[in-house]
């Protein structure tokens, strides 16, 4: 008891702090040493492609996951030392639903909300305000094979909160969701942040992060390769817009090389020539002005994918 | 934190309700097969078999009372190790690959210990249904007083956490079902109930097979459960060491259990 309330006293700024924080399985280094914090009502996302550690950062601070070394500590409390109690207190949206399929929607609530230790009546109150808030107000009595994965997931963010968590770690929130089940769950997730829960999300979606993050580190192969808002980190690392031009794949190559000069910086894929420059229109014209002549052009303000190129030399997916 | 304090005491009560919280969804089931299997058995054995055997025995019975009698502790006990072995075996395995309940849990202040003795006690429920319908059949029928019948549900209950607590030893530690699984199911413990002093004393057995019985707890358990039922003639250190035998393998292969769950949750 003294001990969790140690937890509890200890003034601190950070409901999450990471220091030379290490992950390693075997030879494989998954989490290379990483600092960061975390601040109460703040919304951080890691941002990174698959296999970067996300998962495995969050793993370990949800308690789940012992760490190799470095340290870290969750609402004041060291993850390696107090599992249940941090676990208590956190919100987890793991990256798979793991709903019981055979129970009923309302069902799922409140068994999981059982695990927290509180009384019955509670979570059945708990669970109903949830089906509210995941709109699954038509689903409660329906067996969750039954639900679409837009539904599956909003369940699985109404089970995670059956504990009214004051931290929400969610691995990935959207991925596997068309379009218009994104925006649901956005919108969800943004009331929330609204409501001051401290929101930790990994997402490799550039639009994601950019929505819904305040603040955002880049990981890549287990470090941290950037850090800031998703604005001053297009600022940062990229120009404030960019031109996307293709000449078909065999042509980009040498298509560039004639554009060399024009807008701040060329980064050549395999299906396309993107020029980073302030003012697009006038970068497109200079190129029309050379003569080039390409099939399609498209100019666009920079985003967090053209950050994670700049910074890694690498799509962020793929 | 007051939530976490009681997670911390009942967490392996809240694993133990979500177990049971799935009986409600075949409890019919549960209950006509769990009538039903002694009803058949019982009479298929009783007047078939029975019969023919204490024709044969020449009214000197098996171990001195009727073979029904002397058979019925072993088919309660072998059916609630079946139970609890399929229980334990699909559960567990299932917990961490088909039904992701352990992963769920974990994300939960429950502990792995607290799922490990959780899901046996949830088991236990299940397989202690079973033992109750058994007695009910055998009180009917009149194989046993009530009095008497009732006293193989603690045989059947330590029976079935022994059995339960080895099968999940191994079967936590498994990663992908080949197979195995079902062949440890069909190979190992079914035949069990062949070779366990179940139909015939294991004495009968040649000298060289009756080690099986030895160490298979259904054996200890049939000895135990023919001892409180009808009073069978076995010395009293003997009855010690069955019920020891079942205590030690429920302790050992339950802590077995829990360092699986805690080296496999957390990664």
């Amino acid at each position: 008891m003294a001990d969790t309330r140690k937890g509890l006293l200890s003034p601190f700024v950070s409901v999450i702090r990471a220091r030379s924080l290490t992950k390693r399985y075997g030879n494989f280094l998954a989490v290379d040493g990483i600092d960061f914090d975390i601040e109460a009502g703040e919304s951080f996302g890691f941002l990174g492609p698959n296999g970067a550690g996300k998962s495995t950062t969050m793993r370990m601070i949800s308690a789940q996951s012992t760490r190799t070394s470095g340290t870290l500590d969750v609402l004041g409390l060291d993850t390696n030392e107090y599992g249940p109690e941090i676990r208590a207190q956190l919100g987890i949206v793991p990256q798979a639903d793991q709903l019981d399929e055979e129970l009923r929607v309302f069902d799922n609530l409140t068994t999981y909300g059982r695990y927290f230790g509180f009384s019955r009546a509670h979570v059945r109150n708990r669970a109903e305000e949830l089906l509210d808030f995941a709109q699954l107000r038509e689903k409660r009595g329906v067996r969750v094979s039954e639900l679409s994965g837009g539904m599956k997931r909003r369940l699985t963010i109404a089970r995670g909160l059956m504990n009214s968590p004051k931290v929400f770690l969610l691995d990935e929130p959207t991925t596997g969701l068309d379009p218009q089940a994104r925006h649901i769950l956005w919108d969800r997730l943004f009331r929330l942040k609204e409501q001051g829960t401290t929101l930790v999300l990994t997402t490799h979606f550039m639009d994601e992060a950019e929505q819904l993050c305040d603040r955002l580190v880049v990981v890549d192969k287990g470090v941290i390769v950037a850090e800031g808002s998703p604005r001053s980190l297009i600022q940062q690392y990229s120009t404030r817009e960019v031109v996307e031009l293709r000449f078909g794949s065999s042509r980009n190559a040498w298509a560039a090389e004639q554009l060399v000069g024009i807008g701040d910086r060329l980064e050549v894929l395999p299906d396309r020539v993107l020029v980073y420059a302030d003012h697009g229109e006038a970068a497109l014209e200079s190129a029309v002005h050379r003569g080039l002549e390409p099939t399609s052009s498209l100019v666009r303000r920079s985003s967090l994918e053209d950050v994670f190129l700049r910074l890694t030399g690498r799509s962020l997916i793929e | 934190m007051t939530t976490a304090v009681k997670a911390r005491r009942w967490g392996w009560w809240f694993v133990a309700e979500h177990r049971v919280s799935h009986i409600r969804a075949y409890w019919i089931t549960l209950l006509v097969t769990s009538l039903g299997s002694p009803f058949v058995y019982l009479l298929g054995l009783g007047l078939g078999l029975g019969i023919l055997i204490d024709e044969n025995q020449g009214g000197a019975g098996v171990g001195g009372v009727p073979y029904l009698t002397f058979v019925t502790p072993a088919l309660l006990l072998s059916a609630v190790m079946q139970g609890s072995s399929q229980e334990n075996t699909f559960g567990t395995f299932g917990g961490f690959k088909w039904t992701h309940w352990y992963i769920t849990q974990y994300a939960s202040p429950i502990t792995p210990a607290q799922m490990v003795l959780g899901s046996q006690l949830g088991i236990l429920v299940r397989t202690s249904i079973t033992a109750a319908c058994y007695v009910v059949v055998i009180a009917v029928a009149g194989i046993a007083p009530l009095g008497r019948a009732l006293l193989l549900l603690p045989v059947a209950m330590l029976l079935s956490v022994a059995v339960g607590f080895a099968v999940t030893s191994w079967v936590a530690t498994q990663v992908d079902d080949r197979g195995q699984l079902s062949f440890v199911e069909r190979f190992v413990v079914t035949p069990l109930a062949l070779f366990s002093g179940t139909f015939y004393p294991l004495e009968v057995l040649p000298a060289y097979l009756q080690w099986i019985g030895w160490i298979s707890p259904l054996w200890h358990a049939v000895e135990l459960g023919r001892w409180v039922m009808y009073g069978a003639d076995i010395p009293g250190w003997r009855l010690v060491v069955h019920v020891l035998f079942l205590v030690a393998l429920a302790a050992v292969t339950a802590a077995l259990s829990i360092r699986t769950f805690e080296r496999r949750l957390d990664k």
